[in-house]
């Protein structure tokens, strides 16, 4: 294998330990900023669909606000957010560079685009649910956690799973702050000191996380349709 | 019991307001079944959806079982002058069960889930909820489909589960929107009697809306018609079907009658109803009091005049019989007269559809 490697990628062999770094960053870019933005977005997005208009607790203001802020943070583009941050980051966070001071933009680059994508998901609950859990005598947060967000998981999923694919292309930017990670060290060691077997693995790599991703989402988001994932059996 | 005094909604739409419900006034018997029936657009789903307050109407009064009589001021309920709090809401909608065309199931739970739903969250201890979803389905007849999922069930066994659901908390009130507007003949046939079964057995009320005359005469016990929001006729279902009043309702009785067959005929010019000059079509009515009886036959023999029977029919309506025939008479003109006259001295409702007698 490692024989294999040598003669197939030479200059990825020599920077392998470089490799093997950029990879982490990668991966701990990822999951932090992911993991916040999951939580963030579900929430933002459940408020945009319980506050709309003919929502279960419509509230025109808390809308309005949530929805402008969403709508400002997307239409601005990550490579340009990611420095316009940076007086935040540095505030939040004590420094804007390396993994530490990418998470934040990277969470910023990443609701808006998922709050929609989970407004969408939620929307897509038969208003008819929505109205038999009300006529049982649930009140908002019965709605919300028993109706809409359980209803809507394979939904959910598939939003996710876009999201997380592109929250990788994202993560690919975050060298502009120094933070390291696959995308700059295709760039810096591939692009710039003309090691083209350095890109090709990058593209690779990113091509089977990225199927990897896809596929588990696909699988999840079947195994949830008109089902739970697990089923309690009962004695009859 | 529920009573409903002057309810009006209206719903302000782009394209111009729409009056849902004009000064509706009812009164429901505890324990019976009451259909409500109308077109699309009658104003009969927003009439149930505000009886549980799922939709709040403009204006009226309404006692709703044991909920204390609510006072709907600017659209906005109120009981004992204080504004109703969303919690209290919640209580009195927990005690009326809500049936709906499409099941509204929720398809990622069990049928054992979507049962349990509302029994959840109530203080009750697992075993508990266990037993009573193990007793529901045995009432509604589907205990071996407790791990099964929506996907997996026709529309009827669907609807079962969906009655289980809204029976799970004990109401003493059940509405149904359109229920088996969605089911097959055969599945429509076994909710209502499922439905009959449960009003026998539980004496639970039944409000049911509909817009097929079908269902009022197999299920209800009175019946209320319904048109542009307001309430055109109402009474027990066999008044309403042995002698309708208001056109809509008697528009209604043609569609589930086999005597409605005759506007077709008569727009068809069929031979069937074709008249010789001094014959008259008539549409005779028997209700419960005359049906048995040889009216027809002593009237025609008393007053000499024939007859020639072209639609007839005998149902039962809530254990009566009702029978209806459109006949043709001949005869002599004072006769005919003579003879319709001794009819509706024997309570025979008599309609002349069509007069070939010369005047």
């Amino acid at each position: 294998m490692e024989e294999f490697i040598k003669n197939a990628a030479p200059s990825l062999y020599t920077y392998r330990d470089r490799f093997f770094t950029s990879c982490r960053a990668t991966f701990e870019m990822f999951w932090k900023a992911g993991l916040i933005a999951f939580v963030i977005g579900l929430i933002f997005g459940t408020i945009l669909v319980v506050t709309k208009r003919g929502g279960i607790k419509h509230n025109t203001v808390i809308y309005q606000v949530t929805n402008l802020i969403i709508n400002i943070f997307r239409s601005i583009p990550f490579i340009i957010l990611l420095i316009f941050l940076i007086p935040l980051t540095r505030a939040v966070v004590g420094t804007a560079i390396n993994v530490k001071g990418a998470i934040l933009p990277l969470v910023f680059g990443t609701v808006p685009f998922y709050t929609r994508q989970v407004e969408v998901a939620l929307s897509g609950v038969d208003e008819g649910k929505i109205e038999a859990a009300r006529s049982m005598g649930s009140g908002t947060f019965g709605l919300i956690f028993r109706v809409y967000l359980h209803e809507a998981v394979p939904d959910l999923i598939r939003v996710t799973t876009v999201t997380a694919i592109s929250l990788i292309g994202l993560t690919t930017m975050a060298g502009a702050v120094g933070a390291g990670g696959i995308g700059s060290f295709a760039i810096n060691y591939g692009q710039n000191q003309n090691h083209p077997d350095i890109v090709n693995v990058c593209v690779i790599v990113l091509l089977v996380v990225t199927f990897i991703l896809q596929s588990l989402g696909n699988l999840l988001a079947r195994k949830t349709t008109n089902r739970g994932l697990f089923t309690v059996r009962h004695r009859k | 019991m529920i009573t409903i005094r002057n309810m009006n909604k209206t719903f302000h739409l782009k394209s111009g307001d729409v009056e849902a419900l004009k000064d509706v006034s009812l009164d429901i018997r505890d324990g019976s079944v009451y259909g409500v029936i109308g077109y699309s657009g009658a104003g009969k789903s927003t009439l149930v959806r505000c009886l549980n307050l799922l939709e709040f109407p403009d204006s009226g009064t309404m006692t709703v079982g044991d909920s204390g009589e609510i006072k709907i001021v600017n659209g906005k309920p109120f009981k004992d002058g204080r504004l109703m709090t969303s919690k209290e809401l919640n209580v009195m909608r927990r005690g009326i069960g809500m049936i709906f065309q499409h099941f509204n199931l929720l398809d990622r739970s069990t049928v054992f889930n979507n049962i349990a739903y509302p029994l959840r969250h109530t203080g009750r201890s697992r075993a508990e909820i266990e037993a009573r979803v193990k007793e529901l389905l045995e009432l509604v007849g589907l205990t071996d489909k407790i791990d099964v999922y929506p996907s997996q069930l026709s529309g009827g066994q669907k609807q079962r589960v969906a009655i289980a659901r809204a029976l799970a908390d004990n109401p003493k009130i059940l509405l149904s929107d359109e229920a088996t507007s969605a089911l097959d003949p055969d599945a429509t046939e076994s909710i209502l009697n499922l439905l009959k079964d449960l009003n026998d057995k539980l004496g639970i009320t039944i409000v049911i809306i509909t817009h097929e005359m079908a269902v009022i005469k197999t299920i209800a016990d009175r019946v209320a018609v319904m048109e542009e929001g307001s309430v055109a006729e109402e009474g027990s279902v066999y008044d309403i079907f042995a002698s309708p009043q208001a056109a809509i309702t008697k528009r209604f009785i043609s569609t589930a009658s086999p005597l409605g067959k005759i506007d077709k005929l008569i727009a068809e010019g069929s031979e069937l109803v074709r008249l010789a000059p001094g014959e008259v079509l008539v549409k005779l009515i028997f209700q419960k009091d005359c049906v048995g009886d040889h009216i027809l036959t002593t009237a025609a023999r008393e007053c000499a005049f024939d007859l020639n029977v072209v639609l007839a029919n005998v149902e039962q309506l809530q254990g009566n019989p009702l029978g209806g025939m459109i006949g043709k008479l001949s005869g002599e003109e004072e006769n005919i007269r003579a003879g319709i006259e001794f009819l509706a001295k024997h309570h025979v409702v008599t309609e002349v559809i069509k007069d070939g007698r010369v005047h």
